[in-house]
C-alpha cells in the first residue's frame, strides 16, 4: 500500500511542480501561457547543457535553470505579453506561438544548424541527464524502499511550495501581488506599479517552470517537444484547484495524483488517465471556478 | 524565361504521351539521357527525423558510392529527396509526387508503418516500387513493396527460446507501446513462449510517448515475473529504463529483453541504465567484422561526426540500394515490374553478412542476433545464428518454412 500512495505521492509532486507556477502566472495575470510547459523543456535543456560543458550535477543545474528559466519568461513577458493584458484568449495564441518558437530554437539550435555549427545537447534527438549513482539506487528504510530520486523531487516541491506561500502571504511584495489578483485597477491606484509586479511575478512563475524541467530530466526524456504534454497536465491542476488559489492548487494535484497512481496501479496507466480526465469534468461541472475559488478580475 | 517555357512544353508532350501510351510508359519514357532517377522519402522534420534522416543519410551514401563506381548500367543515379514531415498524410502526398510527377521507377523510405500503410495504395495502383528499410509487424503481403528489415520471427525465432534455455528465465512479463507492432510481436512471443514451456504473466500496453512509468514498473516488480520482454518504441524506451533502474530493478535479476532499443535510444537514455539488458536485431554497430568497421567508418565520413551511430534499420537502409541496382542490372531495365523480377533471389554481402531477397514474398532472409548491452553504449554479440533465416510475415497466423501464407502468386487469405 506504502507503494502505491508513493506513485501517486511522487506524480502529485511532479504535477505540483508544474502547476505551481502556472498557477501564479494564470492566477495572478490572467495570461494563459501555453508556453509554460517549453519553459519546462528550457530547464530541462539547461540540465544537459550545463551537464555537458559546464560538468554541473543535478544540485547545481537547479538555481542555473531557475535564472535561466526566469529569464527567458521576463524576455517573453517584455515582449509579447505586456501588450496583451486583460485579452486572455489573445495570450492563449500569442504565448502557443512563442511554444513553437522556442522548440523550434532548441531544434535548430538557435539557427546554428543552417550554418553547419552543432552543439551537443541540442537539436532534434533525444536527450538525457545524468543522475548522480546514489540517487538511483533505492535504499530500505524501515522495511519500506525509499526511491531516493522522487523523494528528492517530493522534497524539492515542498520546499519551493513553501517559499511560494511565504512569498505570496508574508512579503510585501506578495500582499502587491495578492492585490493585483483582485482588482488591477484598484492596485493601480493604491499606488502599486503593475506592470514591474506583473513582470516579476510571471518571470517567477517561469523559474519554477524551469526548476519542474530539470527534475522532470531526470527521470523522462529530454526533447523538444516535451513541454506539450506537460502543459495540458498543469492547467488540469489549475482549473480544478481554482485560479489564484495556492491551496487549491497543492489539493486538486493531490486529489488527480492519488487518483492517476491508484488506477494506474491497480489498472492501467490508460485507463487511469481516462478516470483523472472524468474526475476534471465531473468537478468543472461541479464548481465551474475550481475546488477553492474568489471572485477576481 | 523562353527555356523554362520550353521545357514547360516538352513535359507536357511527355505526360500527353503518357497518358497515350498507357501502360507501356515506362519503357518509352525512360530517359536516354545518362542518368536514373530514383526517389528518397524519409521525415526530414518533426518528432521522428531522428531517425529518419539518418535512414536517408544511408540511402544517399549508398547512392554515392554506387554513382563513384561508375552508376548502374553506366547511368549515374539521380535521387530524389522528399520530406515526408513525420507525418502519414505528407507521406502519401510525397509518394504521389514521386510516382506521377517525377515518375520514378523505385522508392527508397519509410520508417512507421503508418507512413507504409499510408503510401502503400499508391504504390500497389500506379505500380510502382517501395523499398521499406524497417523491422516491422509483417501481416503484410505486398507486390509493390521490397522488405528489407526484420520481421517477427526473424527477432524472436532465436530470441524467446534463447531466454528462456540460455539465460534460464521462464515467466515473461511483455510490455510495450499501443500500436501495431507491438501487438503483433506479443502475438508471436506468446507463440513462442508457450512451445518452449514458457509462461507469460501479463501482456500490457501504453501509448506512445508516455512517459511516466512509476506505476508500470511497479506493476512489473509485483508480478513475480522473471524476465520482461520489451516492445515499447521511441521516447517512452528511454523514461521506462531508467525508471526500471530508480525502483530498484537489475538485469542481472530481472533481466529487459527488447526488440526494439537499439544504439541510438540507448546513447540517449546513458548507457550505464541500459548496461546488462539485451536486443534482438540482425544488425548491430558492434559486429565485429572488416566489412562493418569499414560502414561504420564510410558512415561517419559520409555525415561528418565521427560518433555517428549505426543500427538495424540504417543498415537496411544502405544494403536495399545495392539489392535494387542488383535487380536492375540482371533484369536489363529499369521499370518497376523488371526490378520485381530482378530482386527475386538477390544475394548482397550487407555490413551484417550474406542478405537474401525471398524470391515469394518480397521479404529478405536475415540472420538474428541477441546483444547484451554494455557501459560503453555498445551491444556485445552474445548469440547469433550460423546463417540468414527466412522470413515469415505471417508467422503469428501459423506460417512456417513449408508453408507460406505469402508467396508470388499474392495473399492466401483462406488461411488467415
Amino acid at each position: 500500500m506504502f507503494e502505491v500512495l508513493f506513485i501517486g505521492l511522487s506524480l502529485t509532486s511532479v504535477l505540483l511542480l508544474i502547476a505551481l507556477g502556472l498557477s501564479i502566472t494564470y492566477g495572478a495575470m490572467g495570461v494563459i501561457n501555453m508556453a509554460h510547459g517549453e519553459l519546462v523543456m528550457i530547464g530541462a535543456y539547461t540540465a544537459v547543457l550545463a551537464g555537458i560543458h559546464l560538468g554541473f550535477n543535478i544540485f547545481l543545474s537547479l538555481p542555473l535553470a531557475f535564472v535561466v528559466a526566469a529569464l527567458v519568461g521576463l524576455l517573453i513577458e517584455r515582449v509579447v505579453i505586456r501588450r496583451l493584458y486583460g485579452r486572455i484568449i489573445d495570450t492563449l495564441l500569442a504565448t502557443w506561438g512563442v511554444a513553437i518558437i522556442l522548440q523550434q530554437l532548441i531544434r535548430l539550435e538557435f539557427g546554428l544548424t543552417f550554418f553547419g555549427i552543432s552543439i551537443e545537447g541540442l537539436g532534434p534527438g533525444l536527450q538525457n541527464m545524468r543522475v548522480p549513482t546514489f540517487m538511483m539506487e533505492p535504499f530500505d528504510l524501515m522495511g519500506l524502499s525509499i526511491q531516493p530520486y522522487r523523494t528528492f523531487i517530493l522534497c524539492v516541491t515542498i520546499l519551493l511550495t513553501a517559499l511560494t506561500w511565504y512569498l505570496v502571504y508574508r512579503t510585501a511584495i506578495g500582499v502587491q501581488v495578492r492585490a493585483i489578483m483582485r482588482n488591477p485597477q484598484m492596485a493601480a491606484a493604491c499606488g502599486i506599479d503593475v506592470r514591474r509586479v506583473s513582470a516579476l511575478t510571471f518571470a517567477y512563475g517561469s523559474g519554477l517552470a524551469g526548476v519542474a524541467g530539470v527534475l522532470l530530466a531526470g527521470f523522462r526524456t529530454v526533447m523538444p517537444d516535451m513541454g506539450a504534454t506537460v502543459v495540458v497536465d498543469g492547467f488540469l491542476v489549475v482549473v480544478v484547484g481554482g485560479v489564484g488559489s495556492l491551496l487549491g492548487t497543492i489539493l486538486s494535484s493531490a486529489l488527480l495524483g492519488q487518483i492517476n497512481g491508484i488506477v494506474s496501479v491497480f489498472s492501467n496507466d490508460i485507463i487511469a488517465r481516462a478516470v483523472v480526465f472524468g474526475v476534471v469534468i465531473a468537478i468543472i461541472l461541479w464548481r465551474p471556478r475550481g475546488l477553492f475559488s474568489f471572485k477576481s478580475r | 524565361m523562353s527555356n523554362n517555357r520550353r521545357n514547360f512544353l516538352k513535359q507536357t508532350a511527355a505526360y500527353g504521351a503518357t497518358a497515350a501510351l498507357g501502360p507501356g510508359l515506362w519503357a518509352s519514357a525512360a530517359r536516354a539521357e545518362s542518368e536514373i532517377d530514383v526517389g528518397v522519402l524519409f521525415s526530414l522534420t518533426g518528432g521522428l527525423s531522428i531517425v529518419e534522416q539518418s535512414l536517408a543519410d544511408a540511402t544517399l551514401m549508398a547512392i554515392d558510392e554506387i554513382n563513384a563506381a561508375g552508376g548502374v548500367m553506366g547511368k549515374k543515379l539521380n535521387p530524389i529527396v522528399e520530406d515526408g514531415a513525420s507525418d502519414a498524410r505528407t507521406f502519401n502526398e510525397r509518394a504521389s509526387k514521386l510516382v506521377l510527377r517525377d515518375r520514378v521507377p523505385t522508392v527508397f523510405g519509410c520508417y512507421t508503418s503508418a507512413s507504409r500503410k499510408a503510401v502503400l495504395p499508391i504504390f500497389e495502383r500506379r505500380n510502382n516500387m517501395l523499398f521499406y528499410p524497417t523491422y516491422y509487424e509483417g501481416f503484410e503481403c505486398s507486390k509493390n513493396v521490397v522488405y528489407t528489415g526484420a520481421v517477427p520471427n526473424q527477432q524472436l525465432s532465436n530470441y524467446i527460446p534463447w531466454i528462456i534455455n540460455t539465460l534460464g528465465k521462464k515467466k515473461f512479463f511483455i510490455v510495450g507501446s499501443n500500436y501495431i507492432y507491438p501487438r503483433e510481436m506479443a502475438k508471436v512471443s506468446k507463440i513462442l513462449i508457450e512451445q518452449n514451456g514458457g509462461e507469460w504473466v501479463a501482456d500490457e500496453y501504453l501509448e506512445l510517448g508516455h512517459s511516466e512509468w512509476g506505476a508500470m514498473v511497479s506493476r512489473i516488480k509485483s508480478s513475480g515475473c522473471d524476465v520482461v520482454l520489451s516492445n515499447v518504441v521511441g521516447d517512452s524506451v528511454i523514461a521506462f529504463y531508467r525508471e526500471f533502474r530508480n525502483q530498484g530493478l537489475t538485469h542481472d535479476q530481472l533481466p529487459i529483453c527488447a526488440t526494439v532499443t537499439s544504439e541510438i535510444e540507448i546513447a540517449a537514455m546513458g548507457a550505464e541504465v541500459a548496461a546488462g539488458s539485451f536486443t534482438s536485431f540482425p544488425y548491430f554497430q558492434a559486429i565485429d567484422t572488416t566489412a562493418n568497421n569499414d560502414f561504420v567508418e564510410r558512415y561517419r565520413r559520409f555525415v561528418d561526426d565521427s560518433s555517428a551511430v549505426t543500427q538495424h534499420a540504417l543498415e537496411c537502409s544502405y544494403f536495399q540500394v545495392y539489392l535494387w541496382k542488383q535487380a536492375v542490372e540482371k533484369a536489363g531495365e529499369v521499370t518497376p515490374d523488371a526490378i520485381r523480377e530482378g530482386i527475386k533471389g538477390q544475394t548482397f554481402d550487407a555490413p551484417n553478412g550474406k542478405v537474401t531477397v525471398d524470391g515469394e514474398n518480397l521479404h529478405t532472409f536475415l540472420t538474428p542476433r541477441i546483444a547484451q548491452w554494455g557501459g560503453d553504449g555498445q551491444g556485445e554479440i552474445i548469440d547469433e545464428y550460423p546463417e540468414p533465416i527466412k522470413p515469415l510475415p505471417y508467422v503469428a497466423y501459423g506460417e512456417t518454412d513449408g508453408d507460406l501464407f505469402c508467396s508470388a502468386a499474392g495473399l492466401d487469405s483462406s488461411r488467415l
